[in-house]
């Protein structure tokens, strides 16, 4: 029996000092040109926590509202929010204060050190969020003074927390020499690891699992987690487990760029069909170092900083309970070796050779969900519209199969195709946005199928020029459930039984 | 195509677009030669 999608969680973290201090073109530009224009007006480029959650794709992204009503709104996005709640169905977006909480709460070894009156702000702040159960909470450690804290930054190299450009913690390296385990390189993976264990709080919320049932956690993040002698040897899936407090469940880290998130699913689902595991989460928590990528070309048109939130999610995936969408996974679509990297021959491994499996056409899937880069973000920096890009490709190539007629082109890409609204957090949109909105549709009756489509970009870490990507088929259920079924090889033991009992009985006589 | 011939060309390709090797495909076959080749991800 295939595993289901049982439940999905989204969450996004407002981090607009850690844009300043911690993102890449930021710390870069600080070193090459630090009296450039850019470091000078970034600030009043930041926004405030609520004009990030009212920011439409924002919503969108933590089930606020749908990409149906996000395409409704006109571009540009960021001129046009209107006042919305921290919470959406799928998750919530988180202040800076607070994730400097969690990444207290995250910290096993003393790193993470937060001024004494801010601790206390904003441990008050969490205390009515339903969330932080009190075991989480005990794991809150007591403020320090802040002369303390100047003192690890200057003297010590310590990465200093910043909240409204006002120095309030830090986070201490945790070893003299060992660069993998820098203040810098502890401070991107504590993010990593708070910003997932926030994405899976939500997803036991939205979900209403036991957390004793939980039997593994898998991190598709794009963190390297370890010291000199195993750089990325890793394990953030449970360390996070252990903070949420999922006692039952081992973990393993799967990283593939931005394309881990989609191998972490068909690892996941996987696992489950195959009777190993019942209950798998896949999550994946933010990334530091992509906050403000394409900042520049923001400030240089006069935008604000966009790129000023952590992604996360977390995906439960289950034994096939009979109702919720499947994941077809004997059909995933991969790009092999051998694939080559035309857009073709891209679309073909990842769309076309899983549905020629399955023997469906492209117009069979009722949507389809290729990285769903927010382009508000995208498109002022030059990159264009990636979703958009990605539905051409997919509809020319289902014109050139003959499934589609060439003027239909345009109503492809929005028939089966979405607005973007992930944050430009690499791993963040790499299909798995829609998941959550896909298992809806799914079991509202909108749609039948969706196909979710991860791509990596494997030549970043120069090992090789190759590119990567994988697909899964998403699918209403087929009303059969484990429990409730009988295999062939139970039906031939059943009826060899009742011939034996018949053989007996005729012996008898 | 006979614009590339003989040329000495940079490619840079997109992730989410056409990437560079596929631009080294076709510069190839138009004559050209490929100096430097990369693919970039833009996102």
């Amino acid at each position: 029996m295939n595993s289901v999608i049982k439940s999905v969680a989204y969450t996004l973290t407002h981090a607009p000092d850690l844009v300043i201090h911690a993102g890449t073109t930021q710390t870069t530009e600080r070193i090459v040109n630090p009296e450039s224009e850019y470091l000078v007006a970034l600030p009043k480029a930041l926004r405030k926590y609520e004009d990030a959650v009212n920011y439409p794709p924002n919503q969108t992204y933590i089930g606020g509202m749908t990409p149906a009503d996000l395409e409704k709104i006109s571009m540009p996005w960021y001129e046009n929010g209107t006042k919305s709640d921290r919470f959406g169905k799928f998750g919530e977006i988180t202040p800076q204060e607070e994730l400097y909480l969690v990444m207290q709460i995250c910290d096993c070894f003393d790193l993470v050190m937060l001024e004494a009156s801010f601790a206390a702000g904003a441990a008050k702040q969490i205390e009515s969020h339903p969330l932080f159960t009190d075991e989480i909470k005990a794991r809150i450690k007591p403020g320090t003074e802040i002369a303390v804290i100047e003192n690890e930054v200057k003297e010590n190299g310590a990465e200093g927390l910043y909240h409204d450009n006002k120095l309030v913690g830090c986070v201490k390296k945790a070893h003299s020499i060992d660069e993998n385990l820098s203040a810098h390189v502890i401070l991107e993976n504590l993010v990593s690891k708070s910003t997932s264990v926030i994405s899976m709080m939500n997803l036991v919320k939205n979900s209403g699992i036991n957390i004793a049932s939980v039997d593994c956690v898998i991190d598709c993040s794009e963190e390297a987690v370890g010291d000199m002698n195993q750089r990325g040897g890793g394990n953030l899936a449970k360390a996070s487990a252990e903070i949420v407090g999922f006692t039952g469940a081992t973990g393993f880290d799967v990283r593939g760029f931005c394309a881990a998130p989609v191998h972490a699913i068909i690892t996941a689902a996987s696992l489950v069909k195959s009777g190993t595991y019942k209950n798998v989460i896949v999550t994946a928590g933010g990334s530091t170092a992509k906050l403000g990528m394409n900042g520049k070309d923001h400030v240089k048109k006069g935008l604000p900083v966009l790129e000023d939130v952590l992604g996360g999610f977390a995906v439960l995936i289950s034994e096939n309970d009979g109702i919720n969408p499947e994941i077809l996974s004997e059909y995933v679509g991969r790009h092999v070796v051998g694939s080559g990297s035309s857009p073709q021959a891209v679309i073909t491994a990842l769309v076309t050779n899983p549905l020629d499996a399955m023997g469906i056409k492209i117009t069979d899937v009722d949507k389809f969900s290729p990285e769903m880069h927010n382009p508000d973000v995208t498109k002022p920096a030059g990159a264009g519209d990636v979703p958009e890009s990605n539905y051409k490709m997919i509809g020319a190539l289902a014109v050139k199969r003959g499934e589609l007629d060439r003027t239909e082109l345009p109503n492809f890409v929005t028939k089966h195709g979405m607005v973007g609204f992930a944050p430009t957090q690499g791993h963040i949109p790499s299909g798995i946005p829609y998941l959550g909105f896909g298992r809806e549709d799914i079991l509202e009756g909108k749609i039948t199928r969706t196909m979710i489509v991860g791509k990596g970009s494997l030549f970043l870490g120069r090992m090789t020029n190759l590119f990567d990507g994988a697909s899964f088929v998403v699918e209403k259920n087929s009303g059969t459930t484990d429990t409730g079924s009988i295999s062939e090889e139970q039906v031939r033991s059943l009826i060899a039984e009742s011939l034996r009992d018949f053989a007996k009985s005729l012996g008898g006589e | 195509m006979a614009i590339l011939a003989n040329k000495k060309i940079v490619a840079i390709g997109d992730r989410d677009g056409v990437p560079g090797p596929a631009i080294e495909e076709v510069v190839k076959t138009a004559g050209g030669e490929i100096v430097f080749s990369s693919t970039e991800c833009f996102v």
